[in-house]
């Protein structure tokens, strides 16, 4: 082995061994839990509710995810105007665990709880996670606002912006009464 | 007066009845007690169903629904088709080809929450074997390991962390039918190894990738970095490769990143040693509908390949690539590319190339491409011409 590659092999070892005994930033896992969540944006105690996919309803979940919505029902919480939803949406290959508060029908909070993906992972910092303030649904259930993507991560930008999309049409649907079209 | 009588008499017949029918007070407390205990019965038989029906439902669900994360093995692909009918600047030749370019097949697998495997299996031009134009690749099969929250190391054979379509090259998330010449020619992509690598954050939005891997080959005779990827196909490993790469996307919808490469021998033993090191940077920019693609790649070898090809000891490369999406389906682009394998040479080697062209997605995993190219290379040897391609991937 000569000189060069010793020394480049070394240079990685000791970045390995840095990175294995510091604090850095987290860059994937669980963030937060739900409860933590749901404690952390409602200041009174919601009421958790249940939102039953009938088939209107799972019939526009369908064009907002592009793929058929799985389950009976979904969880929810709410508090006034505001709801905080809890959905899982796959990146590329693994789900990401994405928190959304919506109030009056606008976007007021969207953050990452779990990120499984290899690449990516830039959707959970507040920089990418703000944009989504104050989003609202078009009539072909589309996010009114431009979301500026992560190059290589396209999948998972995708997958928040679907569940937000997702978030902002329960929302409707448990505070303005169900959607007939 | 007999009508009032008779009222009279009736109201009294069921005052009587009325007052006959009153039960005692014991009585009615123990109405109340049965009632009571009526009540309590039914609350819990209210309450008994209540646990059944969310039972059933749960159970419906876990099968329904199938979380995601319970599928342990995941699959998906991409592909593209190239119709080519380009000329070359004096005449003497055309390529008028129609060719199933890329056919490809992921397939990853979860082990754990933190070890996973990952697959990318590429039949190239169709038809593989001797005679035949194609080849059967493996171009990733790793083990990757969430050695940390921080840390995320590698095992096995992927793809190098340099340029934009390196990593990233399924066709509907690039302009363009064929991929851009300078990452083919310079970098070149697409471009794997077989090694180790980690990757990690050292703050927002600021990573880090750093990879011990096998090396290019180039034999004696060839100068291009193109002609010694070795594909990991029994490559000689008398000499290893390091890379890095820092990269900045703190900001949405930017990335601006930099890559670094050092072989200390291209040559792989054999002859004179011929060091190389290849620096890459680039800038990918996308606000609202505009997006900007810029790199600069440079690769430096040992003066001694000049024995080979003149000039050869400097290779660069760089282009320029905004783009417009006019809605969510159409989107416009121009690159201007410039390449040199020789760049250190006295005469003039470079080759330029413009495209523009169109994307349209019929859905965002599907997409269909024109394209018109003008190349200029030295001895009137670039190829014009337009390029048709349709791309997917899921």
């Amino acid at each position: 082995m000569n000189k060069k590659t010793l020394k480049s092999l070394l240079l990685m070892g000791s970045v390995l061994l840095t990175s294995l005994t510091s604090p850095l930033v987290i860059a994937k896992g669980v963030f937060q839990s739900g409860p933590d969540f749901i404690a952390e944006v409602f200041q009174q105690q919601p009421n958790a509710k249940v939102l039953w996919l009938t088939d209107d309803i799972r019939e526009n979940a369908k064009v907002i995810l592009d793929r058929p919505v799985m389950g009976l029902r979904v969880r929810y919480h709410q508090f006034d105007l505001t709801t905080a939803w809890i959905i899982e949406e796959i990146g590329k290959e693994m789900p990401i665990t994405i928190g959304v508060v919506v109030t009056d029908n606008q976007i007021a909070r969207v953050k990452i709880l779990a990120y499984r993906e290899s690449r990516g992972g830039e959707v959970r910092y507040p920089a990418y996670t703000k944009q989504y303030l104050g989003a609202a649904l078009t009539d072909n259930h589309r996010l009114d606002q431009s979301i500026d993507g992560i190059t290589g991560a396209t999948l998972s930008v995708w997958a928040v912006n679907k569940v937000a999309a997702l978030a902002l049409y329960y929302h409707a649907q448990v505070t303005q009464g169900r959607d007939s079209t | 007066m007999n009508k009032k009588l008779v009222a009279l008499l009736i109201g009294l017949n069921l005052s009587a009845a009325a007052q006959a029918e009153t039960p005692s007070l014991e009585k009615m407390w123990q109405l109340i007690q049965d009632q009571q205990q009526e009540i309590a019965k039914l609350k819990g038989q209210l309450q008994e169903t209540d646990i059944k029906t969310e039972a059933t439902i749960s159970a419906v669900e876990r099968f329904s629904a199938s979380p995601a994360a319970s599928k342990k093995t995941t699959f998906g692909g991409y592909g593209e088709v190239h119709y080519n009918n380009l000329e070359i600047d004096d005449s003497s030749k055309t390529k008028e080809a129609i060719d199933f370019h890329r056919f490809v097949m992921f397939t990853g697998h979860q082990f754990t929450d933190s070890i996973r495997f990952f697959s990318e299996l590429e039949v190239e031009h169709s038809l593989s074997g001797d005679g035949n134009p194609g080849e059967v690749e493996l171009e990733q099969a790793y083990i990757e390991w969430d050695a940390t929250e921080n840390l995320t190391a590698k095992a096995g054979l992927f793809l190098m962390p340099i340029g934009i379509i390196n990593e990233t090259h399924e066709p509907n998330t690039f302009y363009g039918t064929e991929r851009n010449n300078v990452e083919k020619n310079i970098i070149p992509a697409t471009w794997w190894e077989a090694g180790a690598a980690i990757n990690g954050d050292i703050t927002e939005g600021l990573s880090y990738d750093l990879a011990a891997h096998s090396g290019l080959y180039i034999p004696e005779g060839k100068y291009k970095p193109r002609d010694g990827r070795q594909k990991v196909a029994q490559a000689k490993a008398d000499d290893m490769a390091f890379t890095g790469r820092i990269k900045y996307t703190a900001i949405p919808g930017l990335e601006l990143a930099a890559s670094f490469q050092h072989q200390s021998d291209v040559r792989q033993g054999e002859g004179v040693p011929i060091d190389g090191t290849l620096f890459e940077a680039h800038i990918a920019w996308k606000r609202d509908s505009f997006q900007l693609r810029a790199l600069y790649a440079q690769w430096d070898f040992d003066d001694a390949i000049n024995a080979t090809e003149m000039g050869a000891d400097e290779q660069t490369g760089l282009y320029l690539e905004p783009s417009f999406k006019l809605n969510e389906k159409l989107g416009l682009f121009a690159r201007y590319s410039a390449w040199d394998n020789t760049a250190a040479s006295n005469t003039d080697s470079e080759i330029t190339q413009f495209d523009v062209g169109i994307n349209y997605w019929l859905h965002p995993n599907v997409v269909f491409k024109f394209d018109y190219q003008n190349q200029d290379a030295p001895g009137e040897k670039g190829y014009d011409g337009v390029n048709l391609g349709l791309g997917y991937s899921f």
